[in-house]
């Protein structure tokens, strides 16, 4: 074992044998072991997590036809570094009405909730927090925190925009969480484990989204309205509701929520990398031919993932700038008439099939699931389809007849 | 070994240490003159009419207790999920029955105009 | 004491004083956060008995859907988010009794069952405790009937709901 194959248990081996030499306990020696371990892994995502403004401020300024920061340094890489020391060194106001203690928890629990999807991030097949057997539910677990941090923050604000933010915070939480964990469930019966590390490694000759490309399209839309980004916006919605939930907050604490938001999406974009694109493998097997062992290696594995990760939160902001926002009641209707039944079905079929088709060899089984979800959109949009026809008959009895000219 | 609840402990707390951190250096460096009107609400420079906890659309509510059922429903399908590769064909279809009875409940909903925003 | 005990021992008493302050607090929004704090409390003693399915449940469930419905609910009622009024009642002591008798009663219960004063057992190395419990969940050897009247329940749940708002909406 040396460091470039194994860098974490390497590193952890010495500090062991340091620390035992030094006659500290066993139990100490492992929480001294995990702490510079995470402090390293949190420290490394807020690294990443500052060049996210400067590539979200970047990406934007593309999308609307600017050219974005291009002043402090190289393509104003400095910018993000000088806006983190303008926000550090404003006066902080907090309204005099407001909910003291329960408004500064707010922005320290939203920033903890996304931090703590990092312990089961899978970088790499040897560069990861924990590999627990319940990790997609902890996924689950994570986000409901930063639910609760976003009602904290709207409501000790004592602000009506606020409040209402906080509000349609409820909303958005019951219009996502119930596809979402629907859709975690098919990567469960695919890959026979909720461990984010056997996902992966399930992925190695096939990825999931070729499996259950309608799972991923639904797992997309959800993470999307988790993150309450654009079209899913309404609890910031700044044209209505100026910010939301954080108009009240300044300085630092608004710069938690905001840091949250981009490290959040980026952290989704891993999740998705992980749930249906292979994570930090997924080679189609590449790496098992001679001379692409090199595939293998966990800085090679962890780059991969980071790439991968990127794609995502890069479709993620995508989708954020060249869509409006949706209606709080359209919102609401689309997630209980349409994503909800949708992956309801999609999931029996999905668990039938699998049960089905794995006796089968993997590309009759590839071609079977793939084929399965290709009927059920094909059903989904013909049903539509004959929906709005329907409507639109409807509303043509209602008018008067068009005036001819 | 240790369990992995423990690297969790350890990882929730140093993740509510790091935003602390530049919390209390602001609170150190920042400028502090505070006065009445900086502190008001802020309404886009509109004073306050009446009360800012407001009450709010009780509609919410209904379809939070239906989000409330199909939660603990998926909390059940996990353990399902996982025993699916390993158990017969039957299991399968025990799963979708448990699905089915809560689809019926979705569909009396939806029919009773439950789901509609008014 | 071992570490596991003290950090037993520090739970229960995040998980008491949380309770506490429940019933003690003056804001109604303050006694469901504080409720959220409780919930936690007890999703940190499944994890330190290495119940992992219980433990993420918890949070999902407890504090991710009930704990914020509850917040939900005392925002939507307007004139009670600042009570001033008196927080006891006068036969505040009966209440008190009968917590107490409760408590004598589980605490004899709980002594009555054999082992109960033994730490638990680790668990063998290597053992899935949720694929344990999904097995036992749908064999029919094992629980599933429970695991299908279960839905029958969350369904009557559904109507149940769906029923009383139907009746609000008419008035």
């Amino acid at each position: 074992m040396t460091f470039w194959n194994d860098p974490i248990n390497f590193i952890a081996n010495w500090l062991t044998g340091l620390l035992t030499g030094w006659g500290v306990p066993d139990l100490w020696a492992t929480i001294i072991e995990y702490a510079l371990g995470i402090t390293a892994l949190i420290v490394f995502a807020m690294v990443l997590d500052i060049l996210l403004v400067w590539v979200e401020r970047k990406v934007v300024a593309r999308f609307q036809d600017r050219l974005g920061p291009n002043r402090i340094g190289p393509f104003g890489l400095i910018q993000p570094f000088a806006d983190i020391i303008k926000l550090v060194i404003k006066e902080d106001i907090t309204p005099a009405n407001a909910d003291k203690v329960v408004y500064n928890i707010a922005p320290v629990l939203a920033a903890t909730s996304v931090i703590s999807l990092w312990a089961i991030l899978p970088l790499s097949s040897r560069i990861f927090g924990v590999d627990m057997n319940v990790a997609l539910l902890y996924l689950v677990a994570a986000g409901a925190l930063g639910t609760l941090a976003i009602i904290m923050a709207g409501w000790s604000s004592n602000n009506k925009y606020a409040l209402i933010g906080a509000f349609r915070m409820v909303a958005n939480m019951v219009s996502y969480e119930i596809p979402m964990v629907i859709i975690l469930l098919i990567p469960t019966i695919l890959a026979d484990t909720m461990s984010v590390q056997g996902i992966t490694q399930a992925q190695s000759g096939i990825w999931f989204a070729i499996l259950s490309p309608l799972g991923f399209i639904i797992f997309f839309i959800s993470a999307i309205a988790e993150l309450g980004r654009s079209p899913f916006d309404l609890i910031e919605a700044e044209s209505e509701l100026t910010a939301g939930f954080n108009v009240e907050y300044s300085g630092m604490k608004f710069g938690w929520f905001f840091a949250s938001e981009l490290l959040h999406a980026f952290t989704f974009g891993g999740f998705m990398a992980v749930l249906f694109f292979g994570g930090y493998g997924g080679f189609f097997g590449l790496e098992k031919v001679a001379g692409f062992g090199w595939l293998t290696n966990p800085f090679v594995e962890s780059a991969v993932f980071l790439a991968k990760a990127m794609f995502g939160y890069w479709a993620i902001m995508w989708v954020k700038y060249s869509m409006p926002r949706v209606r709080i009641d359209h919102m609401l209707a689309f997630n209980w008439k349409f994503l909800v039944p949708l992956s309801l079905a999609l999931l029996v079929t999905t668990a039938i099939l699998h049960k089905l088709l794995i006796v089968l060899p993997t590309w009759q089984y590839a071609v079977g699931m793939f084929a399965s979800n290709v009927v059920i959109i094909t059903g989904t949009i013909e049903i539509l389809r004959a929906h709005g026809r329907k409507q639109r008959k409807a509303e043509e009895k209602l008018s008067p007849q068009p005036v001819k000219n | 070994m240790y369990s992995e609840w423990l690297y969790i402990g350890v990882f929730i707390i140093i993740g509510i240490i790091v935003p602390v951190v530049p919390l209390v250096f602001s609170a150190l460096v920042a400028p502090k003159k505070s006065n009445p009107s900086k502190q008001s609400t802020y309404e886009c420079g509109i004073e306050t009419v009446g009360e800012s906890w407001v009450q709010f659309k009780a509609q919410y509510y209904i379809f939070a207790l239906v989000f409330l059922v199909f939660d603990v429903e998926t909390v059940f399908l996990f353990p399902w999920a996982l025993s699916l590769n390993r158990m017969p064909m039957f299991v399968a279809l025990e799963g979708v029955l448990f699905i089915g009875i809560l689809v019926a409940g979705l569909v009396y909903a939806w029919r009773k105009g439950m789901l509609e925003w008014v | 004491m071992t570490a596991e005990q003290i950090l037993f021992l520090l739970t229960g008493a995040l998980i008491l004083g949380s309770a506490l302050m429940v019933v003690a607090t003056r804001k109604l929004l303050h006694a469901a956060l504080w409720l959220v704090a409780a919930l936690f409390g007890v999703a940190i003693l499944y994890a330190i008995l290495q119940a992992s399915f219980l433990a993420v449940v918890q949070v999902v469930v407890y504090i991710g859907a009930i704990a914020i419905l509850f917040i939900f609910a005392v925002m939507l009622t307007r004139r009670e988010m600042r009570d001033q009024g008196q927080q006891t009642r006068t036969n505040w002591w009966i209440a008190a009794l009968l917590g107490l008798l409760i408590l004598a009663g589980l605490v004899f219960l709980i002594l009555a069952v054999p082992g109960a004063d033994r730490l638990p057992a680790a668990l063998p190395e290597g053992l899935d405790t949720v694929r344990a419990l999904g097995n036992a969940l749908v064999s029919p050897e094992a629980y599933v009937l429970p695991f299908e009247v279960a839905s029958v329940l969350l369904l009557a749940a559904l109507v149940g709901a769906v029923y009383i708002a139907s009746v609000g909406k008419k008035d």
